[in-house]
């Protein structure tokens, strides 16, 4: 194995409470703090560990959007990633184009294994690594929580609904991750310092010459029906009443 | 006219309930004409099972070998040769149609619209985002075919006592051979399956070990409810990961939801919302959970629940 794609989208952080924009345009993401989607970073620690394992030569991160994701690749850089791509785009682009811009960069620079987040926890779309699989003609292993690394394949234990599958892909193949896989490292300060002379390239899209193809318009947003706040009970007693009051027991 | 090829999910001889659910939501769009495609080694027993469900005209029977386990790359494109003449194509938000529906959206060239929660028009839905933090409804342009996934939280099942008819569908389509499945891992329980099932107790770290879970098993088992856990208690290892609730578990509405030793992160409360009862019990009285129970308890599980199982 010798070079891993791992992709990194910037993310509102996991712990703000995501509020929706009073004119329903969109949410509030003014002075709100920006991470590396979680899941993302998951993918990256694994790619990390394969490196230091010495199974893979290169790992290299991605991001597609405006200026501002180079923060996020600064951090995947002093996480421990050898070079980060950005290609920048001024509007969204939906998981087709990113899969595409994502296939073009897999040409170019020869990658071998692609690391995903299972989702990210802004659209919760799932779909990226999927997309991508089908574009490459590759395997997809979706949502890992344990992968062993064989040579030319990889044993993927995958979390589904009926509980895990453990699954045998071929490689090259793109591997989705979820929570349980590993626990991200902290990044320390000299870390930081290195990671100011990696490289970081840029690329505009348009200069890929990917074809996004065609989008899903995003009309409005709204905020969630709340529920109300019900009734406190003092005791088990209280509780037992209650439920049977509802014909709950 | 909208017609809408859905994507049934089986274990090889029974339709898993989303497929109905699918069903229901599909059924929602004007003048829709449904299809269901079981994609299969053998593909008679659930294909009978979903002729039977209300609003279906056709079933189509893709039957091969290779057809014997649900994989993404072998069974997505016999679906996108399926898909000639079909406005929509739709399949479950579970981690079947999570991991299948987007590959054949790919090999159709467009978006998908994941986690659909309601249907305003043909091309524009609703769907939730930021872990259900905002609703968003978005529209799918009108001159290609429309891939979506179904939240199935938001539906309840298609009726049945429909006889539709059972075709088979022959469709070419080169199938890898890149992916193999060794073996799935499935708790056995004879407890109500926490996706459909009509109650669920669920608990969180608080319960301290997989021991002190046998609490929740012992109320479950007296209100014949599914058990659930939050992501904290399966990170802990006290249950394994198919008891997820939540985000990046499962979302689901019973009619009673249980939430005992749970504080109530949005993560996982956009797996619960749609239940029709939630109960707290928790020590913090503080807790994000009570701000959405319908009936709150400020106690310590380990004194209450063998009260609440003893009184049930």
């Amino acid at each position: 194995m010798q070079k891993i794609l791992v992709g990194l989208k910037r993310v509102v952080d996991y712990n703000v409470r995501v509020r929706v924009k009073s004119d329903g345009s969109g949410v509030e993401t003014d002075g709100v703090k920006m991470s590396i989607n979680p899941f993302d970073e998951i993918a990256l620690e694994e790619a990390l560990r394969i490196k230091e394992s010495g199974q893979a030569a290169e790992v290299i991160v991605i991001s597609v959007g405006t200026g501002d994701a180079q923060q996020q690749l600064r951090t995947g850089l002093a996480m421990g990633a050898d070079r980060a791509i950005l290609v920048e785009s001024e509007g969204s682009v939906g998981s087709l184009g990113i899969a595409r811009i994502f296939k073009s960069i897999i040409d170019r620079d020869s990658i071998d294994l692609v690391l995903l987040g299972k989702q990210a926890i802004d659209d919760d779309n799932s779909q990226t690594g999927q997309m991508l699989a089908a574009i490459w003609g590759r395997p997809q292993a979706t949502f890992a929580s344990q992968v062993e690394w064989n040579g030319d394949k990889a044993k993927v234990t995958r979390e589904v609904d009926a509980g895990l599958e453990i699954t045998e892909v071929d490689l090259p193949a793109v591997v989705t991750v979820d929570l349980r896989l590993n626990e991200p490292r902290y990044v320390k300060l000299p870390d930081i310092m290195k990671a100011k002379k990696k490289p970081l390239e840029t690329i505009a899209m348009a200069d890929l010459g990917v074809d996004p193809g065609p989008e899903i318009k995003e009309l409005s947003f709204e905020p969630p029906a709340e529920r109300e706040r019900g009734v406190m009970v003092d005791d088990v007693a209280g509780l037992v009443a209650a439920l049977k009051d509802k014909g709950l027991a | 006219m909208s017609k809408i090829l859905i994507i049934a999910e089986h274990d090889g001889s029974i339709l898993n309930s989303s497929t109905a659910k699918t069903v229901a939501c599909a059924a929602t769009i004007e003048g829709a004409e449904i299809d269901i495609a079981v994609l299969a080694s053998t593909a008679g027993p659930v294909a009978a099972q979903a002729a039977e469900l209300e609003s279906v005209t056709r079933v189509l029977i893709l039957e091969r070998p290779e057809n014997e386990q649900a994989i993404a790359a072998i069974l997505a494109p016999q679906i996108a040769a399926l898909a000639g003449g079909y406005s929509h194509i739709f399949g479950p938000s579970t981690t079947f149609g999570k991991d299948l529906m987007p590959h054949v959206a790919a090999l159709l060239s467009v978006n998908q619209v994941s986690d659909i929660m309601a249907v305003e028009s043909s091309h524009t839905f609703k769907r939730p985002i930021y872990a259900g933090s905002a609703v968003a409804t978005v529209e799918a342009p009108g001159d290609s075919v429309v891939v979506g996934t179904v939240r199935i939280a938001s539906y309840g099942a298609a009726n049945g006592g429909n006889s539709a008819a059972i075709e088979s569908a022959d469709v070419s389509a080169d199938l890898p051979s890149h992916t193999r499945i060794l073996e799935v891992q499935s708790g056995v329980s004879d407890r109500p399956d926490l996706q459909t099932a009509a109650k669920v107790v669920a608990g969180g770290r608080a319960l301290g070990s997989e021991e002190g879970f046998d609490l929740i098993y012992r109320l479950a088992d007296k209100l014949a409810a599914g058990v659930g856990a939050s992501r904290a208690a399966v990170d802990a290892g006290y249950v394994p990961n198919e008891m997820q609730i939540g985000q990046t578990g499962k979302i689901i509405a019973p009619d009673l939801y249980i939430a005992i030793g749970i504080s109530g992160a949005i993560q996982h409360i956009t797996g619960i919302k749609d239940a029709g009862t939630i109960v707290a019990i928790n020590k913090d009285e503080e807790a994000p959970i009570f701000e959405i129970a319908d009936i709150g308890l400020v106690s310590d599980l380990f004194n209450t629940l063998p009260e609440l199982i003893e009184a049930l």
